[in-house]
Parts: C-alpha cells; structure tokens; sequence
C-alpha cells in the first residue's frame, strides 16, 4: 500500500483515531465549545517609565505603552466528547485562548459559550499551600475545581492511590519534590467531575512512567465522554489522543483538521522560523523573505497495511519522490532522518548530493529521490523527517525545502524499550567441571 | 468547523446547555461553590496562621493583651488618664480588639489579591473570595479573641447585661466596615504598591481618631460632629453602651441626634456598596493586571 503526503491540503476520511470515540459516527453532537470570532489583546507598558512630576500632575493617566493584539478573530467548534488539540508556537496565542476558556481573561471581542461544568489545569498544582498537609491540599484544590467538599473528602484515598502517594499524605506539600506535587495534580485533575477539561502543556513534567499514566487518564477520561482541549507542543499527543486538531499562528488559526495534517503543518511552520544559515548566498538571500529554493511536490513511502504507514520490523524503509526547484540551487541535496515520538533524534542521514555532476538546478527541474532506509528499530511510532538540504557549516542540513514529517509504525510481536535490535552473538555454556577437581 | 451546531441544546438533545463565558468575575458562577471556596480558603488560612508557629493561637491573644497592659499603664499610672471613666481597662480590651479586627483584617487584605497573583492567573474561581476570605479569617481571630475579651471584661468588675446580647449588631457593622474598605484596598493596590504605605498609615491615624482610647464624651462639643462622622466611632461608641457602661452615651447620643448616626451609617454603607462594585468591575482585568 502507498500513502502519499500531500502537504497542507485537507484529506479527506475518517480520523484515524475514531477507536477512541465514545459515539458512533454519525451521530450528530452536541457543541460543548463554541468560540466564534474571540480577540485579545494586551497592554504592554512602554519602555522608559513615567517621570515622578508627571506622575503627580496626571495621577490618573495610565502609563503610556503600547497594544499587543494576540488573539485576533479565532473561531472553532468542540463538540461534546470530543478530544481537540491546540498546537501553536510560543507567543502564537494559544494560552491566551485557554486563559479566556478558563475565565481568567475576559474576551475584547466576540463570543464564548461552553456547555457544563469546566475544569482548566494551567498548571498543575498551582492552588497547593505549602503549609497545607497532602490531605487539605487535595480537598481544597478539589473544591477550587468544581467538587463539593464532602466529594473531594471522599474521593481522597483514591486521589493519593492514583498519585501513588499513599505513604506521604500527612506530609506537608512544602516537603514534597516537585515530582510528588505534580503527581498530586494530576490526580486531582483526573478525578474532578467537569464536562469539559481545558489542559495546558501538564504532561510536559514527569518521567516516563507518569507520562504512560497521564495517557491512561487521557484515554479514560475521552472514554467517559468527557470533552478535552489540550494546548500542546507535543505532536505525538496531537497525533495519538486528539480527534481534530487546531493550529494557531500569530493570533489566527492557521488550520482545523486532521491531527496528523496540523502537526505536519505545525512542524513545518516551526522549522521555517528557526533554521540555520545556508552556504548558497542565493539560497540565503530567499531564506530572508521566507521563501525556499525547493518544494517537495510528492513523497511516498511503502507502507504494508492500511492509512497509517506501517513496517515490519527489521523490512527496510523504502520512500521515493518529487522535488520542484522554484529558484536557481548551487548544490542540492537529500537528507533523511528519523525520530522517535518523543523527538530524540534515532537516525541522520548525511546530506545526499545530486548525481548530476553539473550540480546547479534551475527552476522548472524537477528532481526525484529514491531512498532505502535499514530498519533495525524495535517496534513503535517514528517521525520520518526528510528534505532538501545542503551541508551546513556544523554538520547539521540547512534545509531548502520545507522538511516533510511523516509519522509510521514498525510494528512487530514485542514491544521494546529498548530502540534499536542489533546484530549480535551471545555463546553461554557450561564450564566443564571435572579438570577443576584436580589438584 | 464541525458541522454540529450549537442550537442543539433546544433541540432537546441531552446534554447541559451552552452558556455564555464571560471572563472572570467577583463572585463566579454558582452560589453554592461560592461560599464553600470562602468557607474552606478562610478556614484553611486560620489553620495556616496558627499551626505554623510553636505558641499559635496564643500569639493572636497575647497581642491584644499586651499592647493593652502598655495602653493603660501609660494612661493610667503614668499620665493618670482615665480615673474618672467607668470601666475604663474594660472600654480599653474590648475597644483594642475590634480594632484589631479592623486593622488587622484590612492590612492583610490590600495585598491579598496581588499575593496570589498565581493562583488568579492560572485558576479560575470567584476573585472577590480572596479579600473575603482574610476578612473572614480575621472574624475567626476577632470571635476567639471576644471570647477570652469577655473573661477579663468581666474580671475587671463589669457584670453581665442583656444588651451583651446585642453586641452582633456592631460587630455586623464593623464587618461590613471592615470588608468594604479590605475590598477597596485590594483591587487599588492592584493599580498602586503605593496603597499599602498609605492605608497603614491611615489605618494607625484611625487608632486614635476613633474614640478607642478616649471616651466620645471627652471630645470637645466642637470637635464631636466631626469625629463621629467616622464609620468606626459610632461602632464604638455604641459597644461601650452595650457592653461596659450602660450609663455612656449611645450612638445617637454621640452623634448628637439620629443624623449625627445616620451619616456614618450611610458612608459605612457606601464603603461596602462601592466595594463591591469596584471589585466586580476590576475582576475581569485582574489576572492582566498583575
């Protein structure tokens, strides 16, 4: 089976998390968010403050300053069970927009309407006393979400359990690490009784083991029809929990859809921001109006089964094809690298140069690239993340092109913590015990 | 955009209804949660006060007591104010424990909100619980302290009356005194740090503007319209009808008549009402503010 990435264009099909869905599709439902055309913008105190005799003669002038609009016009539906991801670089505005979710900021413009009870996690612990004692802590924290008293005093013990705190509950929250208290909060937040739950970059903290049960929760809590928006810049979370996702950029959304396409989208917004210089002048010099030499038109890789590309393990990795030169190129190149979801770089590929001995590409060229990849990893999610490149003074690929993300599955009978299976040979045999004996 | 519209909730579907979100506000949503979230943060914060230090509770009611003994060993053995009042160290106790409330209650407040400048930037909850709940936690110090108040009151030879019983009445006030102007303060301190300096200073001028120390009869005739146009004096003067000298004059005595009480009243009304007015109208901008 081929799947071919076709950019940022909507793809058409089922999302590939419908598994998770508590509804039958097709099922009209109700909207749990509405928010239609929201803006927001802030104060920000000019630079320089204000003389003292100024201050005495306008006490009442506010200090001067500028306007900073960060959210500008957003609109987007949640619908009632519903697991919706907001992805968005830092400054994009999309904390903003779960702060006017959550009642913290008030909106200059437009409307927001939600459905049943809310809990906002901005961040995890943030209502714990230190003096407080792990118990009236919870209770109280609780209460700040949404439970009765007597419901945060029951649902306690289950609360610790769930932390795996059950040893330390008479402890005081200052004598707890900072792992413990975000454990509590976590807790806390799972066993709060919203409709809707407004998470903000939580799982961001914690080890593995943790971040395995906030993926729990997760699930479970989509399970029990719960609707979830979470702010994220975790593309595994966008692609492994979400129904849709959305991404915000300077203040707008830039795009609704398919997970899987916004986190595409969001990758390749986020490299064209922080790339490296290149050595083509030429190439540089585009780079500057943020433009790119190159455009990947098409990019297939040979999957076995089905809509999510997935590979045997220990089947090479086989992706070819088409790469369009939009501006003259010195000495184009291919590069090819793999990921795994939590982004730790697994493989890099040095920068493939074009056969062509002449080297330089004009526009209108058009390229094509063929790659095999040996897979030895275990099974799992990967990013594959390739582009057109040119060697950069450090090592690393300056890209000219915008890097293409795919995510694919090597799947196979164990799953491992360890990455990669090597090639090995292990000989264990028993001594022979007689010669021993002689003395 | 999914095609599911919002007027699904008419259509009888189930499922809570959308409601229109507003941004942050004084008091919240719902009433329930709302003096829940005041009850246990007031609660918790007494807890907080007195479990932390080793002499906790007592170190509330030392305070009072001690800075009484100073008052009246300088007014009475040392100037040799005070022979001719009646009850005068029972005036004093009660008087220097309201006020403590007062002080109290309100010095804590004009930070209060700012202090939790977290909390209110990544919670959301009704923002006026904050200023409320020091007030409240003050109440739970000032009802303790009334209490061991009335023991030395009664030690120092001031029998029990019936109009003990009435005493609620001023304490309402006070507390409506109290969190009024804790509200003003909170949301002002806010715009300016400036406000704490001023109101405790302020606050201290009061101590002896208020006739704490003094009995109102001792004010010049001249001077008395005007000191009793202080919200506090009539709550003071009125206790110490109540509860230490049946023989005083009364509020309305004071205040020369019912507007010389009616005037106080109205601005101690006022305090409260545009308390909370200006606390609901800068809620919204709190967590920006900060």
């Amino acid at each position: 089976m081929i799947v071919t990435w076709t950019g940022g264009s909507t793809r058409p099909g089922a999302p590939r998390s419908a598994v998770l869905l508590p509804y039958p599709a097709g099922m009209t439902r109700a909207t749990a968010i509405e928010v239609a055309d929201v803006a927001k913008s802030f104060r920000v105190p000019g630079q320089g403050g204000v003389s003292a005799a100024d201050r005495l003669r306008h006490p009442l002038r506010k200090a001067p300053g500028r306007t900073l609009s960060v959210l500008d016009g957003v609109s987007f539906d949640v619908a009632e069970g519903e697991f919706f991801g907001v992805v968005g670089r830092n400054g994009s505005g999309k904390s903003t927009l779960l702060k006017l979710l959550a009642s913290i900021y008030r909106a200059d413009r437009g409307r927001i309407r939600l459905a049943g009870q809310l809990a906002p996690f901005i961040e995890l612990g943030v209502g714990f006393h230190p003096e407080l004692v792990a118990r009236d802590n919870v209770v109280l924290n609780g209460v700040m979400m949404g439970l009765t008293p007597t419901e945060a005093r029951r649902r306690f013990e289950e609360i610790v359990a769930f932390a795996g705190l059950e040893e330390y509950t008479d402890l005081k929250l200052k004598n707890y690490s900072s792992g413990m208290k975000v454990r509590l909060g976590f807790s806390v937040m799972a066993h709060v009784d919203a409709d809707v739950l407004l998470i903000d970059e939580v799982l961001a903290v914690g080890d593995a083991a943790f971040q395995e049960k906030c993926g729990e929760v997760f699930r479970r809590l989509h399970a029990e029809g719960k609707t979830i928006l979470l702010v994220t810049h975790s593309m595994p979370l966008i692609e492994g929990y979400c129904d849709r996702a959305m991404l915000i950029h300077d203040g707008v959304v830039h795009q609704i859809g398919d997970p899987h396409e916004v986190a595409s989208r969001y990758l390749e917004l986020n490299f064209l921001e922080g790339a490296g210089s290149s050595g083509d002048p030429a190439a540089a010099a585009l780079r500057e109006r943020g433009e790119l030499p190159a455009r990947i038109a098409e990019l297939v890789v040979e999957g076995e089964s089905g809509a999510a590309v997935a590979v045997a393990e220990g089947a090479p990795l086989e992706l070819s094809g088409t790469v369009e030169i939009l501006h003259p190129l010195e000495r184009p190149g291919f590069f090819v690298e793999i990921q795994t979801e939590q982004r730790r770089k697994v493989f890099t590929s040095p920068v493939w140069e074009l056969r062509d001995s002449a080297g330089r590409v004009e526009p209108g060229d058009r390229l094509r690239v063929r790659a095999t990849i040996d897979n030895r990893l275990t099974a799992g999610g990967y990013l594959l993340k390739c582009g057109v490149a040119e060697e950069g003074a450090d090592g690393d690929p300056v890209l000219h092109s915008a890097p293409w993300f795919a995510r694919f599955d090597v799947t196979g009978p164990n799953r491992s913590e360890a990455l990669v299976t090597l090639e090995h040979e292990v000989d264990l045999r028993r001594e022979p015990v007689a010669e021993v004996v002689e003395r | 955009m999914t095609s599911t519209a919002g007027d699904s909730a008419q259509t009888g579907e189930t499922g809570p209804e959308l409601r229109e979100i507003r941004g942050p506000s004084a008091f919240g949503g719902e009433r329930k949660r709302f003096f829940e979230l005041l009850w246990l943060t007031s609660l918790t914060e007494f807890r907080i006060r007195y479990i932390g230090s080793s002499l906790g509770y007592a170190w509330t009611l030392l305070r009072p007591l001690l800075f009484f003994g100073v008052i009246f060993v300088v007014l009475r053995q040392l100037i040799g104010f005070g022979a001719n009042i009646e009850n005068f160290a029972a005036m004093l106790i009660l008087n220097i424990i309201l006020f403590q409330y007062f002080s109290d209650a309100t010095n804590r407040a004009v930070r209060s909100v700012s202090a939790r400048e977290n909390m209110v930037r990544k919670m959301q909850f009704p923002r006026i619980v904050i200023p409320l709940s020091v007030s409240l936690t003050a109440g739970f110090t000032l009802l303790l302290n009334l209490v061991a108040g009335f023991v030395l009151i009664v030690a120092t030879g001031v029998s029990p009356s019936p109009t003990w019983l009435l005493l609620p009445f001023v304490l309402l006030a006070l507390v409506v005194l109290t969190t009024g102007v804790s509200l003003i303060l909170s949301v002002a301190f806010i715009r300016s740090e400036d406000v704490a300096q001023i109101w405790n200073l302020i606050s201290r001028m009061l101590f002896y503007l208020t006739p704490i120390l003094y009995p109102i009869e001792l004010v010049p005739e001249q001077l008395r319209s005007i000191v009793t146009l202080n919200p506090l004096a009539p709550i003071f003067v009125q206790a110490r009808e109540w509860v230490i000298d049946p023989g005083a004059p009364s509020a309305v005595a004071a205040g020369g008549g019912l507007a010389g009480v009616a005037i106080p009243l109205l601005l101690l009304a006022a305090i409260a009402v545009v308390g909370v007015w200006l606390f609901e109208r800068e809620a919204p901008r709190v967590a920006e503010a900060l």
